[in-house]
């Protein structure tokens, strides 16, 4: 692996091996010195198109955990606010010797040609492009899952995963599709027909409109709520559905629903939340969310894709870990 | 300007004969005939002879963004290509939307000499949609205006198309239109289908195209009018003009060469090269274009030639601008899309390339002629036994977004003849003397 750019990239044998480096790392992460030594004289530069500081500190903290050298630029201006293009800012990248880039944009494919323009040759991170992908948060949630399901080893085969939310502008929902099947899970995509995809039909899950009856129904081991942006009911004749109580109604995660769920079900979501729009309170709050861990396992994945990507010819046992 | 002697070529793919020029016109015809003193032979063996292309659909840029093409170089691109005659299309800046602005764009067309350049006027004023823009003027003026378009800009307003499909009737002109419903394609980047759903790019649905066409037809019936559509893209378009023709109503279409040989796979690896309005669609929407083209449903090849500088290419998709060069490869591309396929013929070439679009834009006594004695002599020269490997670099147009850089197409481009004179020999273009 050179890059991580899409969930969709990753081989069974490639997504297991990261999520076991994971573990690795994790185990780690308990000792009192947490740092390991890694990484040290690296350069990871976060490159931050768009603002997101749950995911940028997820992966400072992972860098820095590894005794890599960070370094944050926020670029706020674009190509579009005619700010500095996307190719200088690869040029001065590459000119100042970074050997990752982890990158966060607005466009979707703005990672993929950053990897394969020619504009640098460091290793390039998807940390969530437009509409497209995120394969880390993808990686954390099978990570999670695994966890709690499947005993922390192996794949998810047999596994029953619902995403529920908006599944048209989700990265989060494209990179866990692919990757929850490459790992043998079985997921049902759950939303409001104007959230779906046209198109959606060839990807390798099924698609629902009815949440109680998927849940009632298909019985899930894991519910996963996505965000749904305030923006998308407004805009008058262009909204995607009527209102945020009656999205809550028909697509939100409450106490009622809750209790429909087997007993080992367990909860997610990958943040921020809108609590009382697509979850309620007490199910996020509940025994059976895992969303603080979620973010938790977001360091120990992120340390193993650094790792696997900048040293990544050694297996993680070879190492000092 | 010497005669030419063609020897040994074959007219719209037919029997060998040689050809000579002379005088600006077609002065003989036959098996061996007699040189006039000084001409220059040009052996035609394995070439075919086409009448002159004629592009009804092409981005000149200048006035405004000479950064991306002036009239000089695209008029030089074309000729490259084997067209003697172009229509400049209106979204410069300023718009071309008086007669002030069409008469400076066929002046300076004049002045580079390379092909006949039309201009074609706006339809609204500004292309902004809101009201008609003085499209007698510019019909009246030096440039003879007879093709209007907002292309670039749907004319959406239903009563806005209306009047101008009534009025352009009093000098013969026709609505060009850019069939794009504005609301169904906010913020669009692609066509919508799988492949904008795997890669998370915003989908430009066919409907957005077909809803427009549906009504424009509707509407050029009602008042008796002509229609042109452009760029044509989808196989629920190419279907509703085949029913519209069926019914009597007066439209013509036409399809672009890349919208015959590239699809929205193209799309998956994020180059902005594949970044066009109306967007690459699926295989079976070429595989349907390609069908109407074949049976006549769509009339006319035209190029949508959109030069654009490399900074507006070599950035995200998402902020990239829509467009691809086309002058230079328009006819290789037809040749490997319909010829080579033996879904058409040279003949049929010239039809859809030359003929039919002369025809559209009412510039038919001079362009899109027979190959016979008297008639003007707009020819182009073609080998169509010969390969190139395309390099956007290596191209006359000022701007290298060619989406077939790297590929290798059939058939070149040996010489045009614009009145007579050769303003391409050998493959290279020949400044005026």
């Amino acid at each position: 692996m050179k890059h991580l750019l899409s969930a969709q990239d990753l081989t069974r044998d490639e997504a297991i091996l990261l999520l076991d480096t994971a573990a690795q790392m994790a185990a780690t992460q308990s000792r009192e010195i947490k740092k390991l030594p890694t990484l040290r004289g690296r350069t990871v530069v976060n490159l931050f198109f768009e603002d997101s500081t749950r995911t940028r500190i997820s992966f400072e903290t992972a860098a820095k955990r590894l005794s890599a050298d960070v370094i944050n630029f926020s670029a706020k201006g674009s190509s579009v606010s005619k700010g500095e293009s996307l190719k200088d800012t690869a040029l001065t990248l590459h000119a100042m010797g970074a050997d990752a880039v982890v990158v966060r944009h607005w466009a979707s494919g703005a990672p993929h040609q950053l990897a394969h323009a020619g504009w640098l040759d460091a290793a390039v991170l998807n940390a969530g492009d437009g509409t497209h992908q995120h394969p880390t948060q993808a990686l954390l949630d099978a990570f999670t899952i695994r966890r709690h399901l499947a005993g922390g080893t192996g794949d998810l085969a047999g596994l029953r995963v619902a995403i529920v939310g908006d599944v048209l502008h989700s990265r989060v929902a494209r990179s866990n599709v692919h990757l929850l099947r490459t790992l043998g899970a079985d997921v049902t995509l759950v939303s409001p027909p104007t959230l779906l995809p046209v198109g959606v039909e060839t990807w390798p899950c099924a698609t629902s409109y009815d949440l109680d009856a998927t849940l009632a129904d298909w019985k899930p081991d894991a519910v996963m709520m996505l965000r749904v942006q305030r923006e998308r009911m407004s805009g008058g004749a262009g909204a995607f559905f009527p209102s945020a109580l009656e999205y809550s109604r028909r697509y939100g995660l409450d106490h009622r629903r809750l209790a429909v769920l087997p007993d080992h079900t367990i909860v997610m979501h990958p943040g921020p939340m809108n609590r009382g729009l697509e979850i309620s309170a007490q199910a996020a709050d509940s025994d059976r969310s895992v969303i603080v861990e979620q973010v938790a396992n977001g360091v120990a994945v992120r340390m193993a894709a650094l790792y696997l990507l900048l040293a990544g010819g050694s297996s993680a046992e070879g190492t000092s870990i | 300007m010497p005669a030419y002697v063609i020897r040994n070529v074959r007219p719209l793919g037919g029997d060998a004969v040689d050809v000579v020029l002379d005088g600006g016109v077609v002065a003989a015809v036959g098996a061996d005939v007699e040189a006039p003193a000084g001409a220059v032979e040009i052996d035609g063996t394995g070439h075919v002879l086409l009448p002159g292309l004629v592009d009804l659909h092409t981005h000149l840029r200048e006035p405004g963004r000479e950064d991306a093409e002036t009239v000089e170089s695209g008029t030089r691109a074309a000729a490259a290509g084997g067209f003697t005659a172009v229509h400049a299309m209106a979204n410069t800046s300023p718009v071309a939307d008086t007669a002030g602005v069409v008469e400076q764009v066929w002046r300076l067309g004049q002045e580079a000499g390379w092909v006949d350049v039309h201009p074609v006027g706006a339809v609204t004023v500004g292309l902004g949609g809101d009201r008609l823009a003085e499209l007698g003027a510019m019909a009246d003026s030096k440039a003879r205006v007879r093709v209007f378009s907002d292309d670039g800009k749907c004319v959406h307003d239903p009563v806005l198309m209306r009047r101008a499909l009534e009025y352009v009737k009093a000098f013969d002109g026709v609505v060009a239109q850019h069939a794009q419903e504005p609301r169904l394609t906010e913020g669009a980047q692609m066509h919508e289908g799988v492949v904008s759903a795997e890669i998370g790019l915003a989908g430009w649905p066919a409907v957005a195209e077909e809803a427009i066409i549906a009504r424009d037809v509707l509407l050029a019936e009602h008042v008796g009018s002509r229609l042109h559509v452009c760029h044509l893209s989808t196989r629920g378009s190419v279907e509703i003009v085949r029913w519209a023709k069926a019914r009597g109503i007066d439209v013509t279409a036409e399809v672009t060469p890349h919208h015959l040989i590239l699809t929205d796979e193209n799309a998956r690896g994020y180059d902005p090269t594949f970044k066009v309005n109306p967007p690459l669609r699926t295989a079976d929407d070429v595989e349907a274009v390609r069908e109407g083209l074949a049976d006549g449903t769509i009339d006319i090849v035209a190029t949508d030639h959109a030069p654009h500088p490399l900074e507006d290419k070599d950035c995200e998709w998402a902020a990239a601008a829509f467009g691809m060069t086309g002058l230079e490869t328009a006819l290789s591309v037809v040749q490997a899309a319909m010829v080579d396929t033996g879904r058409m013929t040279w003949a049929d070439v010239a039809r859809v390339l030359s003929t039919n679009p002369a025809r559209i834009g009412r510039i038919d006594a001079a362009h899109g002629r027979p190959i016979a004695v008297g008639e003007p002599a707009n020819l182009v020269l073609v080998d169509p036994a010969a390969t190139r490997v395309v390099d956007g670099a290596a191209q006359q147009t000022a701007s290298a977004n060619t989406p077939f850089r790297g590929r290798e197409l059939p058939g070149r481009v040996v010489a045009t003849f614009l009145r007579g004179r050769a303003t391409v020999l050998d493959g290279s273009p020949v400044a005026a003397a």
